[in-house]
C-alpha cells in the first residue's frame, strides 16, 4: 500500500465515515432479505401501531402471521421499518449519482473555462447566474417543471451543484497551468487536450474527490427536504423524507415515526461529511473546505 | 467610493439578467404541452389556450421573454393562476413573516457564533474548540426539518414553553412576535451557527498568529481587549463575507422552517405554489429571493470599506 493510502485510511473521520457508508450500502442492497415487507404494502388493521409490538400482520401474499413491528406503522398502515430500510436505496443512489454527474459536468466546464479565455467569459457569467438562486429553491422549481421521477429529482438536485464544482475545477486549472511542467508540456508542442487530461486533471483529482463528498451530503439533504415538502418521490418508493412527510400528520401523537427516518438520514449525511473531512486533511492540507460554499 | 459603487451595482445586471433568463425558461421545461399540464385535468380546450396565452407559450421565446422582462421592470410579475391576484401583492402580503424569521435568525447566529467562534480559536485545540467543531460537522448533517421537530418536540409539546405552530406579527407586541418565532428562528439558525463559528474561529486563529497581536500582548493589553480590538476586527472582513454567502443557505432553510412551523411567508407560499403548478408565483418568488441574495452580497462588499480601512476602492 502507498504511504498515502495508508494515510488516509488511519484517519479516524475517514474510518468512521466509510465504515457508516459501507454498512448503509449493505443494507440498502440486502434489504429484501433482512426481514422486510413490501415497503409500500399497506395493512389497514395495523394502522398507527406502535414501535416494538408483535401483531397479526397480513402480508402482500394475504396470509395472516405474527409479526413484530420494530418501528412500528405508519397512519396508512405501511411497515415503517421496511420503508426506512428501502428508502437508503434512494438517498444513496441520489447522493452518488448527483456527486459523478454534478463532478464530471462540472470538471468539464471548469476545465473550459480555466483553460480558454472567450469560454470563461460567458461560462462564468453564466455560473454567476445560476449560483445566485439558492440550491432548494432552484431545485423545487426544477421538480415543479420537470414534474418528480427518480431521474427529474436527481437532474433538480444536480444542476444547482454543478456551478460551485465548475467554480473550484476553473480555480484548480488557473493555478496549475502557471507550474514549471505545464510550460514545459506547451513548450515541446503538447496538443491542448492532451495537456487538459494528462496534466491538469490528474493533479486537480484530490480536491475533486473531497468537493464531491460535500456535493453527495448537499444531494442527500435536498433530496430529503424535497420529499418531506411532498415535492419529491411519490410514496410508492419510499425515501426517508417522504417517510417523515407522512409522519407530521401523526407528530403529537406518534413523534418516533420522525425519528427513525431522521436518524438514519442524519448518520449518512454525517457518514459522508467526515469522510470528506477525513479526505481533506489526509490527501490535501491546503485545500480550504467550505466556508463559500452552498 | 462613488465609482466603485457604480461599478458594483452595474456588475449585479448581467446575473440579474441571467437570472431572469433561467427563471422565465423554467416553463418552458415543462415536458408535453405546458399550458395543458398547468390547466390540470379538470380543464376544457378554452382554459388551455387562455393559459397559453397568458403565459406567452403561443410565441417565440425572445419576445415573450422581452415582454415579461419589461413587465418585470415594472414590478409586474403577473397574476397567480391560484389565488387569482398579482404576484407582486401576493409577494408583499407573505414577505413580512420570512423577513421576520431570517431577520431574528441572523440576530440569534452572530450573537451566538461569533463568541464562541473567537473563544474557540483563542483556546485553540481546548474542550470548547473541540465541541465546536463536533457541534459544527453535526450542525451540518442534520436536516433542517428534524431539528425543528427535535424543538417542537422538546419545547413545545413536552414542555408547554412555545407555541407548537402558527406566526404573530411584530403590530401583535413584540412579546408575541418573539415567542412564535423564537423556535423557528433557533432550528434555522443551527446550520448558521456552524458555518459562521466555524469561519470565525479560522479567521481568529489566524489573526492571532500576526505579529501585531504579540504586539498587543507584550505591551501588556487585557486579553480580552487583545482579542476583541485586534483579532476580531482584523478577522471581520471573511466573517461578514460568509453571513452575505450564507445568506443563500439561510434562503433555502426559510422554506423549510416555514413549513414545519406553520409560518404563513414566502416559504409556504412556494410550497403551495408548486404543488398547485403555479407558474407565476413560483417565478416571482425565485426571482425575489434571488435579488435578495444579490443585494445583501452587494452590501457585504460595501461593508469591507467600514471594516477594513486598508481597502479603499
Amino acid at each position: 500500500m502507498s504511504p498515502n493510502v495508508r494515510r488516509v485510511l488511519k484517519n479516524g473521520a475517514v474510518r468512521f465515515g466509510s465504515t457508516v457508508l459501507i454498512v448503509l450500502t449493505v443494507i440498502a442492497l440486502l434489504a429484501p432479505w433482512l426481514g422486510t415487507t413490501d415497503p409500500a404494502w399497506l395493512d389497514a388493521v395495523n394502522m398507527n401501531q406502535k414501535p416494538g409490538v408483535t401483531v397479526d400482520w397480513t402480508g402482500p401474499d394475504n396470509q395472516t402471521a405474527p409479526r413484530t413491528l420494530l418501528m412500528g406503522t405508519d397512519s396508512f398502515g405501511r411497515d415503517i421499518y421496511s420503508r426506512v430500510l428501502y428508502g437508503a436505496r434512494v438517498s444513496l443512489l441520489v447522493g452518488v449519482i448527483v456527486s459523478v454527474v454534478a463532478l464530471a459536468i462540472g470538471t468539464l466546464f471548469g476545465l473550459l473555462a480555466g483553460y480558454f479565455r472567450r469560454v470563461d467569459a460567458v461560462l462564468m457569467r453564466f455560473m454567476d447566474g445560476l449560483m445566485s438562486i439558492p440550491a432548494i429553491l432552484l431545485a423545487i422549481a426544477l421538480v415543479a417543471a420537470l414534474g418528480a421521477s427518480l431521474t427529474t429529482v436527481i437532474v433538480a438536485i444536480a444542476i444547482p451543484e454543478i456551478p460551485r464544482v465548475t467554480r473550484l475545477v476553473r480555480s484548480l486549472v488557473l493555478s496549475i497551468r502557471e507550474e514549471p511542467y505545464i510550460e514545459a508540456a506547451i513548450s515541446v508542442g503538447t496538443p491542448v487536450w492532451k495537456i487538459l487530461l494528462r496534466h491538469v486533471l490528474p493533479n486537480s483529482i484530490a480536491p475533486m474527490v473531497v468537493q464531491g463528498t460535500y456535493v453527495c451530503a448537499s444531494a442527500i439533504l435536498i433530496e430529503a427536504i424535497l420529499s418531506f415538502l411532498g415535492l419529491g418521490l411519490p410514496s410508492e418508493i419510499p425515501t426517508w423524507g417522504n417517510i417523515m412527510a407522512e409522519a407530521r400528520v401523526v407528530f403529537s401523537s406518534a413523534p418516533y415515526n420522525m425519528w427513525f427516518p431522521g436518524i438514519f438520514l442524519t448518520l449518512t449525511v454525517l457518514a459522508v461529511n467526515l469522510l470528506g473531512d477525513g479526505l481533506r486533511d489526509t490527501l490535501d492540507p491546503k485545500f480550504n473546505k467550505r466556508g463559500a460554499q452552498r | 467610493m462613488g465609482a466603485f459603487l457604480a461599478k458594483r451595482i452595474l456588475a449585479t445586471i448581467p446575473v440579474m439578467l441571467i437570472v431572469a433568463i433561467i427563471v422565465f425558461a423554467l416553463i418552458r421545461l415543462v415536458p408535453g404541452d405546458p399550458a395543458a399540464v398547468i390547466a390540470g385535468n379538470m380543464a376544457t380546450n378554452e382554459d388551455i389556450a387562455r393559459i397559453r396565452t397568458e403565459l406567452g407559450l403561443d410565441r417565440g421565446f425572445f419576445a415573450q421573454f422581452a415582454i415579461w422582462a419589461k413587465g418585470l421592470v415594472t414590478g409586474d410579475l403577473g397574476q397567480s393562476f391560484f389565488f387569482k391576484k398579482d404576484v407582486t401583492a401576493l409577494i408583499a402580503e407573505r414577505v413580512g413573516p420570512t423577513l421576520s424569521l431570517a431577520f431574528l435568525t441572523i440576530v440569534i447566529t452572530v450573537l451566538i457564533a461569533v463568541p464562541l467562534g473567537t473563544l474557540a480559536a483563542w483556546r485553540h485545540g481546548g474542550w470548547l474548540d473541540r465541541a465546536l467543531m463536533g457541534f459544527s460537522v453535526l450542525g451540518f448533517s442534520i436536516p433542517v426539518f428534524v431539528i425543528g421537530y427535535l424543538f417542537a418536540y422538546f419545547f413545545a409539546l413536552r414542555i408547554d414553553w412555545f407555541p407548537v405552530q402558527g406566526y404573530k406579527p411584530l403590530s401583535a407586541g413584540i412579546g408575541e412576535w418573539i415567542r412564535h418565532l423564537l423556535l423557528p428562528a433557533l432550528t434555522l439558525s443551527i446550520v448558521y451557527v456552524a458555518l459562521i463559528a466555524r469561519v470565525t474561529r479560522a479567521s481568529v486563529a489566524e489573526a492571532l498568529t500576526e505579529d501585531y497581536v504579540r504586539t498587543a500582548r507584550a505591551k501588556g493589553l487585557p486579553e480580552s481587549r487583545v482579542l476583541i480590538k485586534h483579532a476580531l476586527a482584523n478577522a471581520a472582513v471573511p466573517i461578514v463575507t460568509v453571513i452575505g454567502i450564507g445568506v443563500a443557505l439561510l434562503i433555502g432553510g426559510v422554506v423549510v422552517t416555514e413549513s414545519v412551523f406553520s409560518i404563513p411567508g414566502l416559504g409556504t407560499l412556494t410550497v403551495d405554489a408548486v404543488l398547485a403548478r403555479d407558474f407565476p408565483v413560483i417565478q416571482g418568488v425565485i426571482l425575489f429571493f434571488s435579488v435578495l441574495y444579490v443585494l445583501i452580497n452587494l452590501l457585504v462588499d460595501v461593508s469591507y470599506v467600514f471594516l477594513d480601512p486598508r481597502i479603499r476602492y
